[in-house]
């Protein structure tokens, strides 16, 4: 288990319309984290947005007509000689830590940081702050349970950081994305070995089948 | 590479806007000719960024503000900024480009591509006004110097990919430039061009099948 969490090959990737999306910077925050945080771990989708972006730059390319003020480069030049606006970040690469480096950013150094919240059934999820458009969530699902049956109004990405688990017939291990839309029903399980921890973005409240989970749904700001 | 373009465009017929698209390619296929006929060779963006960085060069920034100065506005002005905005933004980028001129890696992205993510950056900090999740940085090995062969590979790649782009069916190009630029989902596209969600996706995607066929 533990060589397959290092050695793992990555079987499920961003789509095209989110590496756009994180490329064009339109993505709400929630869902940009999981991108990053994939992106990573995958030095193929890696790639697959470094083409996305040069997309970009070649239709900014095309956008000569704006012309800038007379002395827009006077201007800059007295801005740049007021030192950098933000310090210069650091480069910030793998700590040898369950969390890449953007998730970092938003939930602390590692698991031992997340204050979780019971879901039921052993399930704890810890929802991370990012702006309203979308919500995010880590989510621990002890080995071998199912996750409460649940279907989307939206979309949803999960993105596995530890563990694996199934959805019917495919499996999901580190740096694996799962994409579900609205049609879909899924009742993932996770493997036996170790608990699998996931990351979780979705711009609706996701909609479980259990009356108690509806129920409890408001209060737990699932 | 065009004829490439040409064939592939008369022979796959799943679409439906396909019964136009020969014409819609051979019109931007004349104009990409026409700009070829008077080729303005385009200066090494590269080098001048590589002179800001070690010589603190501001004839060489100069020239690049001349160039990508007015591209950066433009692009946020196509995103929703206003003149004013988009002046002030667009200073604020180009100040950035100075200060980050060590972090550019010729053997990573075009000129165009990387000024292109400081702009969007800016956009999502001035605009939308949210935090950015940026990836983990590639630490490559120690004092690795960038190979020359390797930024010159991928400048020609990235010119591909303009002329890429300017041949495709207008209709694709502007539903790229949609995604790009506005700041709209595709959903909000939908509304507002009255297409359906699944015929935008498909003929995002299919102008993306058309850039890597082109890039082939």
């Amino acid at each position: 288990m533990k060589d397959d969490k290092k050695m793992g090959q990555i079987n499920h990737h961003l789509t095209d319309q989110l590496l756009i999306g994180y490329a064009a910077g339109t993505l709400p925050e929630a869902f940009g984290l999981v991108v990053a945080t994939h992106v990573s771990l995958c030095d193929e989708c890696r790639a697959r947005l470094g083409g996305f972006e040069a997309v970009g730059g070649c239709l900014m390319d095309e956008c000569a007509d704006s012309a800038v003020g007379s002395d827009a480069l006077q201007a800059t030049l007295a801005l740049i000689a007021r030192g950098p606006q933000e310090p210069v970040k650091l480069p910030r690469n793998g700590a040898d830590t369950v969390f890449p480096a953007p998730l970092r950013d938003y939930a602390g150094s590692d698991l031992s940081a997340i204050n979780w919240r019971r879901l039921g059934g052993g399930v704890r999820h810890a929802r991370l702050a990012t702006s309203d458009a979308a919500t995010v969530r880590l989510l621990h699902i002890p080995a071998g349970t199912r996750l409460p049956d649940h279907g989307h109004r939206g979309n949803e990405m999960t993105l596995v950081l530890q563990g694996a688990f199934r959805d019917e017939t495919v499996r999901f291990a580190r740096g694996d994305i799962e994409i579900a839309d609205q049609n879909m029903h899924h009742t993932p399980v996770a493997e036996q070995g170790e608990a699998c921890i996931c990351l979780a973005a979705t711009d609706a409240p996701l909609k479980f089948s259990g009356l108690i989970q509806r129920i409890a749904q408001p209060f737990l700001r699932i | 590479m065009l004829t490439g373009t040409l064939d592939h465009d008369t022979t796959d017929a799943r679409l439906p806007d396909r019964a136009q698209a020969p014409n819609r390619v051979r019109a931007g296929t004349g104009a990409y000719q026409t700009t070829m006929d008077h080729p303005t060779p385009d200066p090494d963006w590269a080098a001048h960024l590589g002179r800001v960085h070690s010589q603190r060069d501001q004839s060489a920034f100069a020239a690049l503000f001349a160039h990508f100065a007015p591209r950066v506005k433009g692009f946020l002005i196509r995103s929703g900024a206003s003149d004013t905005l988009a002046e002030e933004c667009t200073q604020e980028v180009m100040a950035t480009v100075w200060h980050k001129a060590h972090l550019f890696d010729g053997t990573r992205a075009g000129v165009s591509t990387w000024i292109f993510t400081i702009a969007r950056n800016k956009r999502i900090d001035a605009l939308r006004k949210q935090r950015r999740p940026e990836p983990e940085d590639v630490i490559w090995g120690p004092e690795e110097q960038p190979d020359q062969t390797d930024v010159l590979a991928l400048q020609q790649e990235t010119e591909k990919l303009g002329q890429a782009l300017a041949s495709l069916p207008e209709k694709q190009r502007l539903l790229i430039e949609r995604a790009y630029f506005a700041d709209l989902s595709h959903s909000e596209i939908a509304e507002e061009t009255g297409l359906p969600l699944g015929t935008i996706k498909s003929r995002i995607r299919l102008a993306l099948e058309r850039l890597r066929h082109a890039m082939q």
